[in-house]
């Protein structure tokens, strides 16, 4: 076990596959030998070559579009798109492409695509480096979508992401490559010291599909995802009431058993993301909650999570889901 | 209003056809290009700026007379002239048959390739076995020459318990991974930046293998067609990038693709060797690939074709082309028609006559007749049997998950 940051948990991730599997290559706008605008690609095409990480012209629909075409003739490639507010160029060959082409080919043909992508606020990125677009890949069936949170669960799930015969969309919470976040801009702590930066040398994976329960508790489920866990860890904190939370890692397939337990167990449920609410994937889950679980349910489902606006700049913090709306959905859920 | 300050210009350009229902259409006569005209340069030193010749010009083979002569000939026996004659044939009388299926409501939809049939067949004949073929809805072709049986791509057609993409695409969406032909989607232009990477992997793995795609002249304007030049410019895998100009989209006319008048020549600006190629010369068609496929052995990298040819018939069954094109363009074609250019080639050159042709003709019809009656007694349109209704919910992933599982439980299939 090693300590590690984010960043150097999704380089381990990607350094370990590329000594693993011949057939893993790598490429994106800067990745190759600048090491990408983050560093999650540093060092590896020295190490690997130039042939196996590489940089790409500036122009995602053909990113999206060689990844297909790799993935389809027998390579596992694993796309950075640098920012996932520059995906869209690329959505009609991830969502009419790379999602639809087992399906529609009768399952003659597949491509398991890796599509790597930092992604939500607290950067001070404005509307184009701060949006957590997640909801439009989670409604294109054929896709699997990954949102990791801390250095130990960014590294298992690449892992798992890029071995998948499926293509999947990996989300990066890019305020938290460098530390986790706690909704407070003036409190940047690094990830020395907390309990996810011990991370495995060598290869390991976490399955997809599996949630896991940061926290227990009996009063309140809180379910959260990508840098929003650790703003919903401090909500919790500061709301003093005893939930049980839960970093939902895959959002499709979502792992719906441990979330309709804990919240059969608790009665109440709080649902955090930073991307808009409407159509937000807390949505789908709020519908599926009561589906199952509503004669366990004693109060409302709520759903903290960005404003139906664009990303704003120097406001990100009014438009961030915080800890203090957080703590008073908590508490709201308590009201019988 | 506001004043006119711009002296009373035109807002903007607003391009249209040449000519529209009503007119004469006129395409000036025999071509001023002539077979001999271009030289062939070696392919493996060629570099682009040595093609601004051939990407100008027009490359050909068979002359206004059927004779084939220049340094382009590919010089092929008879007995590949006549398979290709035989192919060709055999897909045109397919598409006639499969769109009157498509008329008489067998089929629910169809698209022909007539008229521009040299293409495909052409172009795959020139190529190995093992290549990739990325095609668009026009070049089903490729799969006569790779051998794929008639009664398969009708039950596809149909969409029937047969048909191997089990009902999940339109007609000739066509899947067919035994001869390296790539599921068909609908969305224009898509396989041509995708080839590129295919083409990449192939290269990455050190296959001799090479990469063929085609899309339209009105797709040219997509972005996926820029792309797959720009990466196949940057990093010269073993592709073979052909615009297929037949000078309609639908009812759009070329001149709104381009505000010039040429295809190839855009390919020399990513300092990638560009021909632009008679579209209805079978051997100048099998000439100019056979040369794109030496470029991409010798690692080389791609090759942009312009293939200069007109859509002789409507875009698919759902298009009427009398309301938007005069009837008689395609008579009226330089190019002529593909088949019957290489028929009268054959003649020419003494391997071939009417009398064989006519057997051929029936021959073909019966064949063609007898696999859509097999291909229909494994389902047909109107009553079926169609795939099973659970095939909605598999191969959406490797395995199914619980969430479309539990869709399928509720549909009760």
């Amino acid at each position: 076990m090693a300590e590690m940051n984010m960043i150097q948990s999704l380089n381990s991730a990607l350094d370990t596959l590329l000594e693993k599997d011949d057939n893993v290559v790598i490429f994106g706008e800067d990745v190759g030998y600048f090491g990408g605008v983050f560093r999650v690609t540093d060092g590896l095409q020295e190490k690997h070559g130039d042939h196996r990480v590489f940089d790409a012209p500036l122009a995602e629909g053909g990113i999206a579009a060689i990844a297909f075409g790799m993935g389809l003739n027998g390579l596992r490639p694993v796309a950075e798109i640098q920012f996932a507010d520059y995906i869209f160029p690329a959505y009609d060959q991830i969502v009419n492409e790379i999602a639809k082409l087992r399906h529609r080919s009768g399952g003659e043909f597949s491509t398991p695509v890796t599509i790597r992508t930092p992604a939500g606020g607290g950067i001070k990125g404005g509307h184009h480096h701060s949006q957590s677009p997640e909801a439009q890949f989670t409604h294109t069936p054929g896709l699997k979508v990954v949102y990791c949170s801390n250095p130990r669960n960014a590294k298992g799930l690449l892992t798992s992401a890029i071995e998948c015969n499926d293509p999947v969309i990996f989300f990066e919470p890019k305020r938290c490559y460098r530390g986790p976040f706690y909704g407070d801009p003036h409190n940047v702590p690094t990830w020395k010291g907390h309990r996810d930066c011990e991370v495995e040398e060598g290869y390991y994976s976490i399955p997809l599909e599996e949630a896991e329960i940061v926290q227990e508790g009996d009063s309140c489920t809180v379910i959260a995802w990508g840098a929003m866990v650790h703003v919903a860890e401090q909500g919790i904190k500061d709301s003093g009431i005893d939930c049980e939370l839960i970093d939902l890692q895959t959002l499709v397939p979502w792992d719906r058993d441990t979330v309709v337990k804990s919240v059969n167990k608790t009665g109440r449920c709080v649902i955090v993301h930073e991307a808009p609410k409407t159509s937000g994937f807390g949505a789908e889950m709020c519908a599926s909650i009561q589906e199952r679980c509503f004669w366990h349910l004693e109060t409302p489902i709520e759903r903290v999570t960005g404003w139906d606006t664009p990303f704003p700049h120097t406001t990100e913090w009014d438009y961030l889901p915080s800890p203090e709306r957080i703590s008073a959905a908590i508490k709201k859920t308590q009201e019988a | 209003m506001t004043e006119d300050s711009r002296g009373g210009l035109e807002p903007y350009s607003v391009p249209t056809a040449p000519f529209r229902p009503g007119d004469e259409a006129d395409f000036g006569g025999a071509w001023k290009e002539k077979p001999g005209d271009l030289s062939r340069p070696d392919p493996v030193t060629c570099e682009a700026q040595e093609t601004h010749k051939h990407a100008h010009g027009l490359i050909r083979v068979l002359d206004d007379d059927h004779s084939a002569s220049g340094e382009w000939n590919p010089q092929l026996n008879a007995e590949t002239l006549i398979e290709g004659l035989e192919m060709m044939m055999r897909l045109r009388i397919f598409d006639d048959r499969m769109m009157k299926m498509q008329r008489t409501g067998k089929l629910s939809f169809y698209m022909r390739s007539f008229g521009e049939e040299a293409i495909a067949i052409a172009q795959t004949m020139a190529l190995e076995k093992t290549d990739w073929i990325f095609p668009s809805y026009r070049q089903p072709g490729a799969q006569f020459v790779r051998g794929r049986d008639m009664v398969s791509m009708i039950c596809h057609c149909i969409g029937n318990t047969e048909d191997n993409v089990r009902g999940r695409q339109m007609p000739v969406h066509y899947t067919w991974k035994e001869g390296y032909f790539i599921s068909i989607s609908s969305p224009v232009g898509t396989q041509f930046s995708q080839a590129v990477g295919v083409a990449m992997a192939s290269a990455y793995k050190g296959d001799d293998q090479a990469t063929i795609t085609w899309l339209g002249d009105g797709t040219s304007a997509q972005g996926d067609y820029h792309y797959g030049l720009n990466f196949a410019s940057v990093f010269k895998p073993p592709v073979i990038l052909n615009v297929v100009n037949n000078q309609w989209a639908i009812s759009t006319h070329r001149n709104v693709a381009t505000g010039g008048d040429n295809f190839a020549a855009r390919g020399l600006a990513y300092d990638i060797p560009s021909l632009r190629v008679d579209g209805n010369d079978f051997l100048a068609l099998y000439s100019v690939t056979k040369w794109a496929r030496e470029r991409a052995s010798a690692g080389k990298g791609a090759t942009h074709i312009e293939v200069y040819t007109y859509r002789a018939g409507a875009h698919s069954s759902s298009d009427d082309p009398s309301r938007y094109r005069p009837g008689d363009e395609f008579n009226c074609w330089p190019g002529g028609d593909p088949v019957d250019r290489l028929k009268q080639h054959l003649i020419k050159i003494g391997a071939w006559s009417e009398e064989k042709d006519a057997e051929l003709v029936e021959k073909i019809d019966s064949e063609v007749m007898a696999a859509y009656k097999e291909a229909c007694t494994y389902g047909d349109l109107a009553s079926g049997p169609y795939p099973p209704s659970s095939t909605i919910f598999t191969e959406v992933y490797e395995n199914v998950p619980w969430h479309v599982q539990e869709q399928r439980e509720e549909l009760g299939v």
